[in-house]
């Protein structure tokens, strides 16, 4: 029976070296010792080093920035770990998603001293922080079409075809789209409202990616001057144009825009959460959002770079919807709208 | 033979797999079953899901069909002919298994959209899934069919043409039976792989048709409504195992040892006309097939035809927006993570597939069977259940092990469905003429299996490191230490509007591209051991 000897010596060294591997990579990625504050937030998160250089330097504390796919997979997985959480603190989960992870209570209350510099509508009570929002509108192509002037508009002849938006059980400016027209139309007008937008021809995308950059006019080559997609998306295509351009080449239709807004929350009982969250409030970290996130910050006195000041409108009446209200209805109406819209 | 050591040896890799795939599974169920609310039967019960099921098993057995169709000719060229280029050939077919959907979505767009190039309007059909799923996985059939068949004896083929028959029957009474396992292996790996289709079918499918997998992310991720997602995990996950189950019974009764031959013994250049024809032919297809929508990128990647620019390339280093990766950076995670996950494959995979190989036993069958079970699990379902099931007794959730882990668990299937074939079909008695010889058991194996196995081996251990570069599994549902990849460099430039983002983002794809027809290259040249 020597070769199952030799054999086994072979195999159980590799063994020995894959359990090794393993212990060597088992060590904890981010080291939650002592100054540590472990931050989860979604894909989309970016800021740079030089912010976080500054937090380290006024608090002492290293941040360790986790990634986690998007908002609502962000929310369901610290809804998951509520009891042992992964971070300090949870940032990215907008209010389409809040109520969800408030009915579970994943958030330990904290009132930071910076929320007097953020208006009150964007609050949602001691939970969470708001740090930042962002418009959902129509962006339209300058050279090819006037914009409409309300969400009915959208429904004449003059617009046949010229509108395409994104499946909302698959894209949240798809689903930020779909709560607009019911913040607009009520829950007994919306449905009429999409079959006759239908019936004058929206295209239907799966993501934001493949309307904007395969569909839309200006983005990439496709027959579609309109698309739903950001306030701040006139200022991105400017700083990421082809060629230095003193005027963007699309605009945002300043009606049926739907507010997204932002949120962090404490999953810890900590001070290094604590003083991150403060921190996330402050001009330093505000004053980075922009450009790196493509949102505006919370924070009012934060001033906003030139390219958001010259191409941007911020919409003076964004629609929204309570956090509740949409955490009980929209399975409901994702579902409703996906029968009248894809069957 | 006997082998009483290797039974106890399946410990390592059913350990594995109880660890970070029946725990965690099982967990996120459990999760589901205890928190859900009420009408446990509401989610099964809908048209939608049986809809679903039905769609689900068809496309994947359309594109199954299909993929062996292109793949296995393609196979038997590389496998019985020396012709320039053939290892970079075979690299840059591995190329579209690594893409991002939502670039290969972007391609295909470009050539098949209601613009495109072609002049078809695939956009929203059945016929866009399918034809993405082939292009995905012809190189599966291909790098999967051809080590076995390159070390099948052509005399075998050569005596029976020499007894009359045509090349279509030498093929269907030898050459077939012969490869049958490695075609069975391809198909399995093929099926399991567009069964769970998720971003294809989201992002180029209409969107009225849905994969399980995609009503599983729905319920899991949009719905957060675990028990729903659970019960059609359960249901996904009972087909799969149906599936491989019969897969498994299909193949114990066949097995076949032969006498198999190193590659430069059997390969050689195409003599006669028509061969050379059909050489030609066959290669030129299946390149175009692959580099037509690969090209397209790479030309946006340039600007266009009209104007071309290296700028995008130039400008991918923008240090000023923290969101763009630089590109050494997303090459570097890139490629560590894929050497670690490798590595994990290739000896958990490598260890299981000399179970299933060289015990006898229906044991061996079902452990077979199960190991490939990941590879048909969906990918919330294992994303969701680490999270819940890996934070004891050391808190692996937030490590960075945790990334090459999940790709690992997708790549096994792979290493164990190349590897155990070759293993299986090495004659027996060639080991017992070397030791009738004189050759100890260690020198018998090492002169005689090791060679055959460490290629097939060497086939596993690149897919596990394409799978890993192209980020499957459950990556994208676990929270991550923050060390971005070429994939999600990819992606962050593809979220953001202007015409440089999309440019640049392509260019960010070509490098994934290089990154990934480069490392296949360098891993198929070891193999071969002729440098």
């Amino acid at each position: 029976m020597e070769h199952s000897r030799i054999h086994l010596s072979i195999l159980l060294s590799l063994v020995l070296v894959a359990l090794a591997a393993c212990g060597d990579g088992a060590a904890p990625g981010p080291v939650r010792g002592e100054g540590t504050v472990v931050l989860a937030t979604h894909d989309s998160f970016a800021i740079s080093d030089e912010t976080w250089a500054t937090f380290t330097a006024e608090t002492g504390y290293e941040v360790e920035v986790l990634t986690a796919g998007d908002a609502g997979t962000l929310t369901n997985q610290a809804v998951l770990t509520k009891d042992n959480p992964t971070a300090d603190v949870l940032y990215g989960i907008d209010n389409t998603f809040l109520g969800r992870a408030l009915d579970a209570g994943v958030f330990i209350e904290y009132e930071s001293a910076g929320l007097d510099a953020v208006p009150e509508e964007l609050r949602a009570g001691p939970d969470v922080t708001p740090i930042d929002f962002g418009d959902v509108c129509l962006n339209y192509d300058k050279s090819a079409v006037e914009p409409p002037d309300s969400l009915d508009d959208l429904l004449s002849p003059a617009y046949e075809n010229m509108l395409v938006v994104q499946n909302p059980a698959a894209s949240s400016p798809g689903l930020a789209f779909l709560l607009a027209t019911i913040a607009t139309y009520g829950e007994d007008g919306w449905q009429d409202y999409w079959r006759t937008l239908i019936d004058n021809g929206v295209k239907i995308a799966p993501d934001w990616e493949t309307a904007y950059f395969s569909d839309f006019t200006v983005g990439g080559g496709g027959d579609r001057p309109l698309v739903v997609s950001y306030a701040s998306s006139p200022p991105a295509g400017v700083i990421f144009s082809e060629e230095p351009l003193t005027e963007a080449p699309t605009g945002t239709v300043q009606v049926g825009c739907f507010r997204q807004i932002e949120y962090a929350g404490l999953l810890t009982d900590s001070d290094e959460g604590r003083s991150l969250i403060d921190f996330m409030l402050g001009l330093t970290f505000q004053e980075d959002i922009p450009l790196n996130m493509f949102v505006f910050p919370a924070n009012v006195d934060a001033a906003l770079p030139s390219e958001f000041t010259a191409y941007a409108d911020v919409p003076s009446e964004p629609l929204t919807l309570d956090p509740a209200t949409i955490e009980s209805n929209r399975d409901r109406w994702i579902d409703e709208w996906t029968d009248l819209a894809l069957r | 033979m006997n082998r009483p050591g290797l039974r106890w040896l399946a410990v390592v890799p059913a350990a594995f797999l109880a660890w970070f795939y029946a725990y965690p599974i099982v967990r996120i169920w459990w999760v589901g079953f205890v928190t859900g609310d009420d009408g446990l039967l509401d989610a099964i019960g809908t048209a939608g899901v049986s809809d679903a099921a039905a769609f689900t098993v068809a496309q994947a057995a359309a594109s199954t069909a299909l993929t062996l169709l292109v793949g296995i000719p393609i196979a038997g060229i590389f496998a019985r002919f020396e012709f320039p280029l053939k290892r970079t050939i075979r690299a840059i077919i591995t190329i579209p298994f690594v893409l991002p959907t939502v670039v290969v979505a972007a391609a295909f767009l470009a050539l098949l959209g209601p613009r495109g190039t072609l002049g078809v309007d695939l956009e929203g059909t059945v016929a866009a899934i399918l034809v993405a799923h082939v292009f995905y996985n012809v190189s599966v059939v291909v790098r999967t069919v051809a080590p076995l068949w390159e070390s099948i004896d052509p005399r075998l083929e050569a005596a029976a043409a020499t007894l009359g028959a045509n090349r279509w029957r030498v093929f269907r009474e030898v050459t077939l039976p012969l490869i049958q396992p490695a075609v069975a292996a391809a198909a399995a790996l093929v099926f399991l792989f567009t069964f769970t289709s998720f971003g294809v079918v989201l992002i180029l499918g209409s969107l009225e048709h849905a994969t399980l997998e995609v009503a599983i992310w729905r319920r899991a991720v949009g719905a957060f409504d675990l028990q729903g997602a659970a019960l059609l995990s359960i249901l996904q996950l009972i087909g799969v195992a149906t599936l491989l189950g019969l897969y498994g019974r299909s193949q114990r009764n066949r097995r076949v040892q032969q006498n198999l031959l190193a590659a430069r013994h059997t390969t050689r250049r195409a003599r006669s006309g028509p061969e050379r024809i059909a050489v030609t032919a066959g290669l030129t297809a299946v390149v175009i097939f692959t580099l037509g929508p690969l090209l397209s990128l790479a030309i946006q990647s340039f600007g266009g035809l009209d104007n071309p620019t290296l700028s995008y390339y130039s400008t991918l280093d923008q240090r000023d927006f923290a969101f763009a990766v630089p590109p050494t950076e997303a090459v570097a995670n890139s490629v560590t993570f894929a050497a670690v996950a490798a590595v994990i494959a290739a000896i958990v995979g490598g260890i299981a597939a000399a179970v299933v190989a060289y015990e006898r036993t229906s044991f061996a069958t079902v452990f077979d069977t199960v190991l490939m079970l990941p590879l048909g699990t969906s990918a919330v379902t294992v994303g969701f259940g680490f999270l819940v099931a890996l934070d004891r007794p050391i808190d692996l959730r937030t490590s960075f092990i945790i990334v090459p882990l999940a790709h690992a668990l997708v790549a096994i299937p792979f290493v164990v469905r190349t590897t155990a074939p070759v293993m299986a079909a090495v004659r027996s008695r060639l080991r017992e003429a070397a030791a009738v010889l004189g050759a100890s058991p260690r020198r018998a194996f090492r002169e005689v299996d090791l060679p055959l196995i460490s290629k097939a081996l060497g086939v596993g251990t690149s897919f596990a490191f394409a799978v890993s570069l192209g980020e499957f599994g459950a990556t994208t549902f676990i929270a991550r230490p923050e060390r971005p990849t070429l994939p999600v460099a990819i992606e962050r430039f593809l979220g953001r509007p202007g015409g440089e983002s999309f440019g640049r983002a392509m260019a960010m794809s070509v490098i994934l591209m290089l990154v990934t027809a480069a490392s296949v290259a360098l891993i198929d040249r070891h193999r071969d051991g002729d440098f």
